[in-house]
């Protein structure tokens, strides 16, 4: 044995390791929000949760710019049963390619089955979808198929979901055109609202 | 030249035994007039009990009660015979159904492409034994001595005249595929093996024997050619798979599905073709059968993709009445370009293509499930869109539109922060009748929230919402 592993056995020397860095993210567009969370952007091959009431916070302009460059580089963009048809000419001007654009349409029960097979299969660059009755265990199973599908998952749900926990890697609550972290996996929450551009 | 015969002496009984999903347990196939009837064929665990081809039933149920009976149907071992040659052609372009009961394959011009002959023999078997077909493969230098070899090898691969000459000659007279006389009129003459009738003066058996023996004799040396007809895939593919019982959960047509899908895949891939539409057919003892048709967006071939998308249209389908037999007829067999993968692709290993993907969704939510968006040059925002996989069309880029449109416009009672735009004014559809004079707005209500609504020129000056910017 040499000196080396004797003295590493005996704990007498403290071994420094990387630390834990959280995984690159996905630039989310709005470069204030990227400043403030730990993964620099949307986490990738993880669930980002975003809690609103409604349509209309401009939860598309929070995530157009983020589509548009998956789209651009060829990955295609899923949304399993929105709440409204997206249109055409609102998501051709904000830079998504629609041909690059899907739709799924599925009542509630399949909503949430449909979404997984997207995560899972690892050929979409982003999965968008709304489930209205999604537990924490069905968010936990869609954390699970982002990940080994490597895929990016942008879970919308109402606000009353803010009470209930969640396994996703970033909780965000839009308002107004702003967000508001309320969990990010690899650091702390910002603790104020981030404004993000909202026209269009 | 080389030719494998590939020999199927089950053929028959194979053919009901893969529908078994117990293929272990007794089974006899039998034959005859009803008064008489004769087994034509058994399993292993059923010869166990004693019973033996050609016993009469009777005397077979004498000895055992505990043995499945099927009947024997010679178009059956036809069919099947058919099913493999499609199978084979994958591997040849030279298949024939000279014999019954067996395929010739002609394997020279395909060694350079599935290796040397060991590994292409192990890759035949493999994939025989996996569509449930009991066989022996024996590789000689012409195609009749091939079918002959069969008759007492496994396994053997002559791969010269002289080996061929010293293999046929060891083997016994009765082996060697000659007409039963001849064969009893050479066994008088005392002769045992095939080399010492060879070395009789070839005058001698000319004048003894029938001109058939001769050719035969002649055929095995590689002296007389063989005209083989060679096989072509048909056009289509329709199987049928009669159930031993009434079935009438989804749950036990699975079995049989999967056989089916499972020779539809060995099809396609000798005819190297996909397919993009088959129909299930479930017969009824009464009444007309029920159609599962299952269509794909693109051609396809994968048996457990085919499988899955199959075994989703089945499931969503009523069964109203016990089924007795299930039939798979594929008449469009595109030709199959597989999935282009890139080197360097960034996804995981088990990633699906998209295209499976799709397909998947399709059998389970419906086949209009799964759209892209598509714009069409209408003023109208609820006639601007359509749900296709269209490129992006010259798009009005300047105006300002939401992402969210509602199915249908709502009444829009809620109290307005603000109005940030508009109005702007969309006047279309005189010519189809849905004419549309509105004034459009965006507008912010008190929650925040930014809506896209609109009065009616001239109408009660209520306001419709019509999308949200998202």
């Amino acid at each position: 044995m040499s000196g080396l592993e004797a003295l590493l056995d005996e704990r007498r020397i403290w071994r420094g390791r990387e630390t834990n860095r959280p995984p690159a993210g996905c630039p989310s567009g709005h470069d204030a929000l990227d400043a403030a969370l730990p993964s620099g952007g949307w986490p990738e091959a993880a669930v980002t949760e975003i809690l609103l009431a409604g349509q209309g916070f401009g939860e598309l302009a929070l995530l157009w710019p983020a589509l548009a460059r998956l789209s651009q580089v060829g990955e295609r963009v899923v949304l399993v049963a929105p709440p409204c048809l997206p249109y055409p000419h609102a998501w051709a001007r904000a830079g998504v390619v629609l041909e690059r654009l899907a739709l799924v349409a599925a009542d509630e029960r399949d909503a949430l089955w449909a979404a997984e097979q997207c995560l899972r299969s690892g050929s979409c660059g982003a999965v968008l979808c709304w489930p209205r009755i999604a537990d924490d265990r069905a968010l936990r199973r869609l954390q699970v198929a982002a990940e080994s599908g490597q895929t990016l998952a942008f879970v919308h749900r109402p606000l009353a979901a803010l009470a209930n926990p969640s396994p996703a890697a970033l909780r965000l609550v839009l308002e107004q055109g702003r967000v508001r972290v309320l969990k990010c996996r690899g650091g702390l929450a910002p603790p104020t609202s981030i404004a993000f551009a909202r026209a269009g | 030249m080389r030719w494998a015969c590939i020999l199927l002496p089950r053929l028959a009984l194979d053919g009901v035994l893969r529908r078994h999903p117990d293929p272990e347990a007794p089974l006899a196939l039998i034959t005859g007039a009803s008064q008489r009837r004769v087994l034509h064929a058994v399993n292993p665990s059923a010869r166990a009990l004693g019973l033996r081809a050609g016993q009469s039933l009777t005397a077979a149920q004498a000895l055992s009660r505990d043995f499945t009976i099927h009947g024997y149907d010679p178009r059956d071992a036809e069919r099947w015979q058919r099913l493999l040659a499609a199978w084979a052609y994958r591997y040849s372009s030279q298949v024939s159904l000279h014999y019954p009961r067996a395929l010739l394959v002609e394997i020279a011009s395909s060694l350079a492409l599935f290796g040397p002959w060991p590994r292409f023999e192990a890759r035949l078997r493999e994939e025989l034994a996996a569509l449930g077909f009991t066989h022996r493969i024996n590789v000689a230098p012409n195609p009749a001595a091939a079918r002959v070899l069969g008759n007492a090898h496994d396994g053997l691969a002559v791969a010269s005249q002289e080996a061929l000459k010293d293999v046929l000659g060891a083997l016994p007279v009765e082996r060697a595929g000659l007409p039963r006389d001849a064969v009893e009129a050479l066994s008088r003459m005392g002769l045992r093996r095939l080399d010492q009738v060879l070395a009789l003066p070839r005058a001698t058996l000319t004048r003894r024997f029938a001109p058939e023996v001769i050719r035969h004799l002649g055929e095995l040396l590689g002296e007389w050619p063989l005209a083989l007809e060679s096989y072509l895939p048909p056009d289509e593919f329709d199987l049928r798979l009669e159930l031993n019982f009434e079935v009438s959960s989804h749950q036990a047509l699975l079995f049989p599905l999967r056989r089916l899908i499972g020779d539809l895949a060995a099809f396609l891939a000798g005819r190297d073709s996909g397919v993009q539409r088959f129909t299930l057919e479930l017969e009824h003892v009464k009444g007309a059968p029920s159609l599962v048709p299952v269509g794909l967006l693109g051609a396809e071939r994968d048996p457990g993709l085919l499988f899955e998308l199959a075994r989703g249209r089945l499931e969503r389908t009523r069964v109203g009445a016990p089924v007795r037999a299930v039939r798979l007829t594929a008449r469009e067999l595109p030709p199959f370009a597989p999935e282009r993968r890139e080197l360097f692709d960034a996804r995981p290993q088990q990633s699906q293509p998209w295209e499976q993907l799709r397909e998947r969704l399709r059998a389970r939510l419906g086949d209009h499930a799964v759209h892209g968006l598509g714009t069409v040059g209408d003023h109208r925002p609820e006639c601007a869109w359509q749900p296709a996989f269209l490129s992006s069309a010259q798009l009005d880029g300047a105006r300002l539109r939401p992402g969210w449109l509602l199915a249908r416009p709502i009444p829009f009672d809620v109290e307005v922060a603000g109005i940030l735009a508009g109005p702007e004014r969309i006047e279309s559809g005189w010519w189809d009748g849905g004419d549309v004079r509105r004034d459009y707005y965006l507008i912010e209500t008190r929650k925040g929230q930014r809506g896209w609504v609109y009065r009616e020129v001239g109408g009660d000056g209520h306001y419709w919402l019509q999308g949200w910017f998202g």
